[in-house]
């Protein structure tokens, strides 16, 4: 079967790939571009660790046909640190010991962003809403909490 | 395996397409057929979507309200006239899953899930869909019936009555995680008053049944009375009558039987 050429742009740089019908985008930007930020976990929209924005907007890269991102913007965890310096919400995760394995880790943190792009300043109950879609086996959710939260203020008073 | 994707920009052509291969899926938001494939289902071999504009229209004022099948949940959370909808829409999944899930999807997602369509059940609602016979409205209770023969049918949209008040229409969802998890049972109840008394009660329950389903005997315990203590309890009584609940990871059948009761009380009685 032929492969189907799609082009997107991959946090701020445009590419160029070949992909076979019916694969998924965590598999096209896992094994096709390298970016191994985003991790497979169930596979069925249960675990949310393959979380990314497409077009600003959260979304299970394993439930996404990858030929429907043609032209469209995707940001993953790969793209957030800013040079050689931490996201803020990167900084407060390690500050808040935010992630145990690490493995819900880019999920969350993708999950976190989505959120406070909108909503600089989220109250408590709309940060465990923002991230009721993201399971964490290790942390008990509430270092995460904390640390979205922490984040939040950071960006509030800087 | 690889499939075949086909993207069509009509809606009419989409549906021939699914109509004349048994092995085709119509792709809406991706949580239903995206997961299949990752699970290796190999009886999807055709994957067809459509890009028609109208299937993601949404027309949210006036008495009936249509929403088209592509019309995601964050969508529909993002209409303040639906707020009637945003209940029911706000329990499913996560703040992923709403941006991708979309109303049309939810009428084909089996237990745990299809929380939406039991909101729709109770608002009687209309499913508008395009078969190779042309397009027709189906009501919702006998879409839902024969569901498992439409995997070749396109639906096009959604519509239903905007219920006369906040108290006419009321949701609840029973999960084990909160805010999100699939639902242990759902209950959604649409109560009409005229003159004092409930005209036209609809009683649609989630994961109590292989589909959503009404709960009849409860609904006739309701019509043609006040909604008072007695009416109450003649109506949890009769909530499990002609229930076929399955027993999942969430709960066993009978502990769905034995709660059905209980939380239809508290959503009539307007409990938390």
């Amino acid at each position: 079967m032929s492969k189907i050429p799609l082009q997107f742009r991959h946090n701020g740089r445009d590419v160029a790939i070949f992909v076979d019908g019916g694969t998924n985008l965590l598999v096209a930007l896992r094994e096709l571009i390298g970016d191994m930020t985003p991790k497979f976990g169930c596979g069925q929209g249960g675990c949310g660790t393959c979380s990314v924005l497409i077009d600003g907007e959260l979304h299970l890269s394993c439930l996404t046909l990858a030929e429907t991102v043609a032209g469209r913007s995707i940001e993953t965890l790969d793209g957030m640190k800013q040079g050689p310096n931490l996201h803020p919400l990167q900084r407060a995760f390690a500050d808040n010991f935010a992630a145990q394995c690490g493995y819900c880790t880019p999920g969350m943190l993708m999950a976190a962003k989505a959120l406070l792009d909108r909503n600089p300043s989220p109250s408590r109950e709309e940060v465990v809403e923002a991230i009721s879609g993201n399971i964490c086996r290790c942390t008990g959710y509430e270092p995460i909490v904390n640390a979205i939260l922490a984040a939040a203020g950071g960006r509030a008073s800087a | 395996m690889a499939v075949t994707v086909k993207t069509f920009a009509s809606a009419g052509e989409a549906a021939g397409a699914l109509s004349s291969d048994r092995s085709a899926r119509y792709l809406g938001g991706g949580t239903l057929v995206m997961r299949a494939l990752n699970e290796g289902d190999v009886s999807i071999s055709t994957v067809v979507r459509a890009s028609d504009r109208a299937l993601t229209r949404i027309d949210p004022s006036g008495p009936r309200i249509t929403l088209g099948a592509g019309v995601t949940f964050a969508r529909v959370l993002a209409e303040r006239d639906l707020a009637f909808l945003h209940a029911p829409a706000r329990s499913i999944g996560g703040p992923a899953v709403r941006n991708m899930g979309t109303v049309g999807g939810n009428l084909f997602a089996p237990n745990p899930y299809g929380d939406f369509t039991v909101a729709l059940l109770a608002l009687d609602a209309t499913v508008a869909v395009q078969g190779s016979f042309g397009a027709r409205d189906i009501p919702i209770e006998e879409f839902l019936q024969s569901r498992e023969r439409r995997a070749g049918t396109l639906v096009l949209s959604v519509s239903c009555t905007r219920p006369a008040s906040n108290e006419a229409f009321r949701y609840r969802k029973i999960a084990r995680i909160k805010p999100k998890g699939g639902s242990v049972i759902t209950i959604a109840a649409h109560l009409p008053i005229s003159g004092g008394r409930i005209a036209g009660a609809r009683i649609a329950l989630g994961s109590m049944a292989p589909t959503q389903i009404r709960a009849r005997a409860a609904e006739r315990a309701l019509e043609g009375r006040s909604l008072d203590a007695a009416t109450i309890s003649a109506a949890a009584s009769a909530a499990a009558e002609g229930t076929s609940p399955s027993d999942n990871a969430l709960g066993s059948a009978w502990y769905r039987r034995e709660i059905v009761g209980v939380h239809l009380r508290r959503l009539l009685s307007g409990q938390e």
